[in-house]
């Protein structure tokens, strides 16, 4: 997508956002709420019209999306919807029924461990299981492309660990993932590149790494005369060789010595604070 | 073809599991056919045994309540709850879906005929309709009129809680007005004034005709283009507004 613009009224929310998610990749838009993830997802779904730019998912522009666009595409929407008196196996097999070449609905049920509850009543659900729902509709239909609006919000740790093997899983079968969060570890530990969205811009995109590197690297901690000594580098090994130097040549030890590579949170912070 | 037809399926399954609305829908009509029929089934109204009277009144009844209230309540509650939303982001074309949607509605409505044309001659001692086919043809479109009303309905409603006080708003007052339950004739003057214009009374006449008289249908001219006018309002309203996302933003 090239300049991509939106307006809500005469507010505009994307100020030109240019991004190119290639075949296979897994892709983060990260970012607070309120930065427009939901918007430029929901453009690329077809939901939303686009107030100005170019936009191309798939060969086809979403505004003309047509059901082949649509069997193509899976989709898990911020928040979850789904008839709240069938059971989990009917509505697997009602979706999988809208498309042309879906896959089973219990290899589906056993892909995001709801298979013990697939003849629960969908409204005995809970929050994050009808997340893991949505999830199992999104795949069913075998899409090429999966967007995945903050997928797991609201999920315990070990839920979200396990709804990540899931998406790894896909991703290992060729498909290509755009998900959008506000952890840094999911898009950190999933990811094969990141775009950081604040205020509807895009203020840095890459590799996970790439983004480390680009930024002050590493955090060289340690106590001197009783006072935390934080120190930011991107030369640590020239930092550190400084300073064992001349911590040995003044014959002192350096207290609670830490070297540690920061976090993609960190950058995350850094480029949402700048200017904001 | 296949999709519509499990999609019919699937919509006529949550029909029944919505056990509140297959009660206001199904079968309060027959609840008050059995009340009402016990209390005045055996006097005369306009020249007719009451029983069969209000056995007309309520098949009308039935009509509006299941393909106009029940419809956009439905409707208004999956749109709020994204339901809609999510649905629309699949390959099944929404066309499919809507009628689909509205089709499982008419079978709600002839079921419900059956049931009622039963209970009226065995429980309550009504006559049988004198032309059925003609019947059952001013039924149908009475029920598509509603239905395409229905639609038109919810782009007026801004949220699921709203949906039934909306919708009742509207409907509960035309059923008195357009003479369900009792002759328009007996009713006060605004009340008159409400049902020259109800398409609920056209649609009462029209059953009432083919039921009691055996009128031929080409013979009611003026009905069917008043409904077949409310039916076109409806669907060029509901073509306007009508809404697959939530209004939460
Ligand atoms: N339908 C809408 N109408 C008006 N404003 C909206 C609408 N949807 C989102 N916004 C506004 O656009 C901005 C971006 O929202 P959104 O895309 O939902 O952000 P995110 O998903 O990153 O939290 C916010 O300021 C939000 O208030
Ligand atoms: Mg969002």
């Amino acid at each position: 997508m090239h300049d991509l613009r939106k307006s809500y009224g005469d507010r505009e929310v994307l100020h030109g956002l240019d991004l190119a998610v290639e075949t296979g990749e897994v892709f983060a838009l990260l970012g607070p709420n309120g930065a427009g993830k939901t918007t430029t997802v929901e453009i690329l779904e077809g939901y939303r019209r686009r107030d100005g730019g170019d936009v191309c998912v798939l060969g086809t522009d979403p505004e003309q999306a047509d059901a082949d666009f649509r069997a193509r595409i899976g989709i898990v929407l911020q928040s979850s919807a789904v008839y709240p008196t069938l059971t989990v196996e009917e509505i697997v097999a009602l979706f999988a029924g809208y498309y042309p070449a879906p896959r089973d609905p219990d290899e589906v049920l056993v892909l995001v461990g709801l298979e013990d509850k697939c003849r629960a009543r969908v409204r005995t659900l809970s929050g994050g299981q009808l997340r893991r729902l949505d999830l199992a509709l999104a795949l069913v239909g075998d899409p090429e492309l999966i967007f995945l609006d903050e997928p797991t919000t609201g999920f315990d740790p070990a839920a979200r660990r396990q709804a990540w093997n899931t998406l790894r899983g896909m991703r290992e079968l060729g498909k290509t993932i755009l998900l959008t969060t506000h952890y840094m570890e999911e898009a950190e530990t999933l990811a094969d590149r990141v775009a950081i969205l604040r205020n509807g811009r895009i203020v840095a995109t890459g590799p996970p790494r790439a983004l480390l590197a680009e930024h002050v690297a590493v955090e060289i901690r340690f106590r001197r005369d009783g006072e935390e000594v934080v120190i930011d580098t991107d030369e640590p090994t020239r930092v550190l060789h400084e300073l064992t130097a001349e911590a040995l040549a003044a014959g002192v030890e350096l207290e609670a010595l830490e070297v540690q590579r920061r976090s993609l949170e960190d950058v995350y912070l850094e480029v949402t604070r700048e200017g904001a | 073809m296949k999709l519509f037809g499990r999609e019919l399926l699937a919509q006529q399954r949550l029909f029944w599991r919505s056990r509140e609305a297959a009660f206001f829908t199904f079968a309060l009509p027959i609840v008050f056919l059995l009340l009402l029929g016990s209390v005045y089934g055996d006097d005369e109204i306009d020249g007719i045994r009451g029983s069969t009277f209000l056995l007309a009144g309520l098949l009308g009844y039935g009509v509006v309540a299941t393909a106009f209230a029940g419809l956009a309540i439905t409707l208004v509650v999956r749109r709020e709850s994204g339901v809609l939303k999510r649905v629309r982001g699949t390959p099944l074309p929404t066309s499919v879906y809507l009628a689909a949607v509205i089709a499982s509605t008419l079978v709600v409505v002839a079921l419900e005929v059956v049931v009622q044309l039963l209970v009226g001659r065995y429980v309550i001692d009504a006559d049988w309709p004198a032309s059925p086919g003609a019947l059952a043809l001013a039924l149908f479109l009475g029920s598509v009129t509603f239905a395409s009303l229905g639609l038109a309905v919810t782009g007026l409603v801004r949220s699921a809680e709203g949906s039934s006080a909306v919708v009742n708003a509207i409907y509960l007052p035309l059923t008195f007005a357009s003479g369900v339950f009792f002759s328009v004739d007996s009713l006060p003057g605004f009340l008159q004034a409400i049902a020259t214009v109800s398409p609920l009374t056209y649609l009462l006449d029209l059953v009432r005709a083919e039921f009691i008289a055996g009128r031929d249908l080409a013979d009611s001219g003026t009905e069917i283009a008043v409904l077949a006018g409310w039916g076109l309002a409806g669907l060029l309203v509901a073509l306007r507004w009508f809404r697959w996302e939530p209004r939460e933003a």
